[in-house]
């Protein structure tokens, strides 16, 4: 198997595409094919959802997309967002921001503290970082909190800590790794929405795993369904509805039809033969 | 967008006032008996001293006790501060390089497991007796601060290791935001251990300098006393060196919790 590659948009001349997977595996050094081969282009702006079962790959799928771990085979292109860095200036985070499954938020120091690291690792001054950070943590409501400490914060507050961290850098794609799984149903909702709203203000590229079919038909553009491990391809749906949405899409017969869709793509893996 | 932080429960105070007074309470009642005891008894005071007859003996030796208390904290406190700079900066090397962490490491459970008491004697012909007496309160105190900065070191959150893995953190930046803050509570651990050890090994040293027949610390004058029976000097010093240890572990508890007590579980309340 000869080794991935991973290339900016410079040499590829990827315009329209923000992130191009081709024919990628990863197998990981106990032997484990966790993915692939496997194939996605997501469009700069658009907001997809990766579902599928456990341990299929999806937040492989994104750790590739980072760079924090290298493909087996195949090629991972990504386009580099300009952002709002000066020329030769390195952006932090190549231009990604990550949400973890958890908030993964530094709990020795303050709220501010944890949204202005990305920026303070870059070298950018102390002053400029502190209002980027505080304007990031406006955007996700939190601006009253700026001097609290991470365990003052309920799990929903946390976990929008997190965005704001993210974004802070003002990233061209956000991934998201089932970031509201541990939230109860109402805070997620909730959250749902103002994602959904950050994301028509902000225009970014979305990349949201989640294993829950009616999070990705309510937030995603397209859903991509994927197969047991190793992850591949099994359905790439479109959801097609009235823009903005909000909660009426949410007891539309449209939406339930989706997920109905949705649903019947993911049932081969797991009225098929049991992996866990 | 609406959100409320959640409030912080003030400790309960009888339930604090009961940790400090029933501690007192035993405490009295053990004197009384003893003094007790030993007045009914008749027992004569090179047997057992009642505690009147110690805490007069402790005002009437001060001179000479104060003295060596001084010595035996002086040799304490730079035994403390060697363990605890080696303990931490070798830890960090370890961090740095597997490879020396496999060389030495062996080495240092040598030192630990050796009892000190065996190496004293030794390390009293080679060394100046001063010297000596510090580098045992050393061997002794700085395992602990070792084993927990490594500990530390390595409990690091593998997805807050990932993300500054994604902002492309140097190897300096993610010691100093991210590895050190997250040993802190584990290495600060590992001191309040080390301040009792190094009374411990300064007092160990001191005993084996004493059976050499030199010494100045309050050890010495224990074994000195012993001689001599002068027993209520003995418990004298015997108390001095307890209330050293005690004032030590609550400096170095006091300092870890002022440090902890804004982030973390071990320095909040249980109700939280």
């Amino acid at each position: 198997m000869s080794p991935g590659k991973t290339s900016s948009a410079v040499e590829t001349g990827l315009t329209h595409l923000a992130v191009s997977l081709r024919a990628v595996t990863k197998t990981y050094d106990n032997g484990v094919m966790a993915l692939g081969p496997f194939d996605l282009a997501v469009r700069k702006g658009e907001f997809i959802s990766l579902l599928g079962p456990s341990g299929c790959g999806k937040s492989t799928v994104l750790r590739l997309i980072a760079e924090l771990s290298a493909p087996s085979s195949g090629i991972v292109r990504v386009a580099r967002h300009e952002g709002e860095a000066l020329p030769g200036q390195v952006l932090p985070g190549h231009g990604i921001g990550f949400v973890f499954q958890e908030p993964t938020l530094m709990p020795w120091t303050s709220v501010r503290e944890n949204v202005r690291l990305p920026l303070k690792l870059a070298g950018v001054p102390k002053a400029d970082a502190r209002a980027r950070a505080d304007a990031a943590l406006a955007s996700v409501g939190l601006a009253d909190f700026a001097d609290a400490f991470p365990r003052e914060l309920s799990g929903g507050m946390k976990m929008r800590v997190s965005l704001a961290r993210a974004l802070v850098t003002d990233p061209g794609i956000l991934l998201m790794d089932e970031p509201f799984a541990a939230l109860d149903e109402i805070t997620r909702f909730r959250l749902n929405n103002d994602l959904l709203a950050l994301w028509r203000k902000l225009g970014k590229t979305v990349i949201f795993v989640t294993h829950s079919v009616f999070e990705s038909v309510y937030l995603s553009q397209r859903v991509v369904v994927m197969t047991a491990r190793p992850g591949r391809i099994q359905a790439d749906i479109r959801i097609e509805t009235v823009e903005p949405r909000g909660e009426a899409f949410r007891t539309s017969a449209a939406y339930s039809d989706y997920c109905r869709k949705v649903s019947a793509a993911l049932a081969p893996s797991y009225s098929g033969q049991s992996t866990l | 967008m609406s959100a409320q932080a959640t409030a912080t429960t003030k400790p309960q105070g009888v339930q604090r006032a009961m940790r400090l007074v029933l501690p007192v309470i035993v405490f009295a009642a053990g004197l009384i008996a003893w003094e007790l005891v030993v007045r009914i008894k008749g027992i004569p005071p090179y047997v057992l001293p009642a505690p009147s007859v110690i805490v007069l003996t402790l005002i009437k030796d001060w001179a000479v006790l104060s003295q060596s208390l001084a010595t035996t904290l002086l040799t304490t406190l730079e035994g403390f501060v060697a363990a605890s700079v080696g303990g931490i900066a070798l830890a960090l090397l370890f961090n740095q390089s597997k490879w020396v962490e496999y060389s030495l490491f062996p080495y240092a459970i040598v030192l630990q497991v050796t009892p000190v008491i065996a190496i004293a004697p030794l390390l009293l012909i080679y060394l100046e007796q001063q010297t000596a007496v510090v580098v045992c309160a050393f061997i002794v105190a700085f395992f602990p601060v070792l084993s927990n900065t490594t500990l530390g070191l390595n409990s690091v959150d593998r997805n807050l290791a990932g993300l500054f893995q994604l902002y492309g953190a140097s190897k300096p930046q993610t010691l100093r935001f991210l590895k050190l803050p997250a040993a802190l509570p584990y290495i600060l651990g590992g001191l309040r251990i080390a301040g009792g050890l190094s009374l411990i090994g300064a007092v160990v040293a001191e005993i084996a300098a004493g059976t050499a027949g030199a010494g100045s610390g309050l050890a010495y004058r224990i074994a000195e006393s012993g001689y001599r029976l002068n027993i209520p000097r003995m418990f004298a010093a015997l108390l001095l060196l307890s209330l050293a240890g005690i004032v030590i572990y609550g400096v170095l508890a006091l300092v870890s919790h002022l440090v902890l007590r804004r982030w973390h579980e071990s320095a909040l309340g249980k109700e939280n």
